[in-house]
């Protein structure tokens, strides 16, 4: 389930327990750094095989934005745009 | 003991041209030397440009075999060498060689045979690597080569810290002449790294732009990466005014520091300190300075960090400053950049003339300096600075002064 992927993720590069991560919690509020991101991004890439575009990561706010944008790219609802996909 | 330290040479091979000629054009026209990445398929990278050395056959400046010998990164440091000894006159008989340095920087040295290696070793599965390997992956390739062509039996090294390699490395040829540890000394950096797997791990860290290089533009995505090399003969004033040699600008003075902040996140404090600390040794008040070769990366976080740093040092002077980063045309040469950004303020202080920032769309309130866009100007400079700002948080500033002959 992406949720659980996403929040096993955030929680392996934080080296928190799970359960302290909800949907609503922010990266701010977790610590995580642009460098932290990358990292997470990167396990996400690699765990659903997928290539995430650099707006996106560049505007993630809470643990909620990541599993939304996964889902609709998983699901194939992303639009193309220039040269990179769109985090639609 | 303390000396002036003059540059007498000026070399230079990049995305902008063969030479320093073909290099200041550009400069001087604000052309860019960005454009399609080529020998490397990037279809599965998020970007696609480059600053590149284009048309470049090693063969015409290494004849066979030599070219086989050196990977593309030191045969770029050679041959910026070769212009600047030769623009230097220096004699290249047997004699006064050992009071010569040879000081050189390169971020990751000879990437092309790494990949080579590596490809033949885990893709094709052969059993073995050319026994040149070592010496061609080695980032003091570039100087040993050097001190081989030109007989130089002095201290010759390499430094490696990343975007500031080749500044780490005139610096501390600066302070060997200043000390007397040698007379002169042939400087610079140079790198190679479009590699195909380099590239991924560049893509990797979302910082290169899809587009261009756009520094201090409020539109800007990130940094396009360069190639090249570049080197500076310098040597004592007195040295050179022996020779009768035309002197090109003086080395005025050189600032390090250390962020201790971050490995990829830029921080205000070390780059200022930097900045200052070359003011201090060259005795240089702030309002001396007219110009700023800016580290001017193009990516998101270090315009706004350079701009904070710029005016935490220049205070109100700082509006007065024209500061330019020329990376928006021959792209983030890494290893090399520090000495590309070396010979571009100098050419700039002889010319009157000081080059712009390319690619500029708009600007950005976080960015508010006087970046020159687009436009060459015309403008009488006593001393300049170049900075460099490397991953990790190591920073460098280079002071340079006019020579009034």
């Amino acid at each position: 389930m992406v949720q659980q992927e996403v929040i096993t993720a955030i929680a392996a590069a934080r080296k928190l327990s799970p359960e302290r991560i909800s949907l609503d919690t922010t990266f701010e509020e977790l610590g995580v750094d642009s460098l932290d991101s990358l990292t997470i991004m990167f396990a996400l890439e690699e765990r659903f095989d997928v290539s995430i575009p650099d707006e996106a990561v560049r505007d993630m706010r809470t643990v909620g934005d990541v599993v939304d944008g996964l889902q609709r790219l998983l699901s194939g609802q992303v639009v193309a745009g220039e040269d990179t996909m769109r985090w639609a | 003991m303390r000396r002036r330290v003059v540059i007498t040479g000026l070399g230079q091979i990049s995305a902008l041209g063969r030479d320093r000629h073909e290099f200041w054009q550009a400069l001087a026209q604000g052309r860019s030397g960005i454009g399609p990445i080529e020998g490397v398929d990037c279809a599965s990278l998020h970007f696609q440009s480059g600053a590149q050395v284009r048309r470049f056959d090693p063969h015409e400046h290494f004849p066979d075999p030599g070219a086989e010998w050196l990977d593309r990164f030191a045969q770029f440091a050679v041959i910026a060498a070769r212009e600047a000894m030769q623009m230097a006159r220096l004699p290249t008989d047997r004699g006064p060689q050992d009071r010569t340095a040879v000081v050189t920087g390169s971020g990751m040295g000879g990437q092309g045979a790494i990949e080579q290696g590596y490809v033949e070793l885990y893709r094709n599965g052969r059993p073995r690597v050319h026994p040149l390997s070592i010496p061609r992956i080695m980032a003091n390739a570039g100087a040993s080569y050097i001190s081989i062509e030109f007989g130089i039996t002095g201290p010759a090294f390499t430094l490696s810290t990343a975007c500031s390699s080749a500044s780490h490395a005139i610096g501390h040829a600066y302070w060997m002449v200043r000390h007397g540890m040698v007379d002169r000394a042939i400087t610079g950096g140079s790198e190679a790294p479009f590699g195909f797997g380099n590239l991924k791990a560049w893509d990797a860290l979302r910082v290169v732009a899809p587009d261009t290089c756009r520094p201090f533009s409020a539109h800007r995505r990130g940094l396009i990466l360069g190639e090249g090399g570049a080197m500076l003969v310098i040597e004592a004033l007195d040295s050179a005014l022996e020779r009768n040699c035309p002197i090109h600008a003086e080395i005025a003075g050189f600032g390090m520091s250390s962020d201790a902040h971050h490995v990829t996140q830029p921080s205000t404090e070390g780059p200022a300190l930097a900045m200052q600390a070359a003011l201090r040794d060259g005795g240089i008040h702030p309002e001396q300075v007219g110009y700023i070769n800016a580290h001017g990366t193009g990516t998101r976080a270090n315009d706004p960090v350079e701009t904070a740093a710029i005016r935490k040092v220049f205070g109100t002077h700082a509006d007065r400053l024209a500061v330019s980063s020329t990376k928006s045309m021959h792209g983030h040469a890494l290893g090399a950049a520090g000495a590309i950004e070396a010979v571009a303020p100098v050419l700039a202080l002889e010319a009157g003339l000081v080059p712009p920032t390319a690619n500029y769309t708009g600007p950005d309130p976080e960015c508010d300096l006087d970046v020159v866009p687009n436009e060459a100007r015309p403008l009488d400079v006593e001393y300049a600075l170049s900075n460099s700002f490397a991953f990790g948080g190591l920073n460098v500033a280079l002071a340079l002064r006019r020579w009034n002959a």
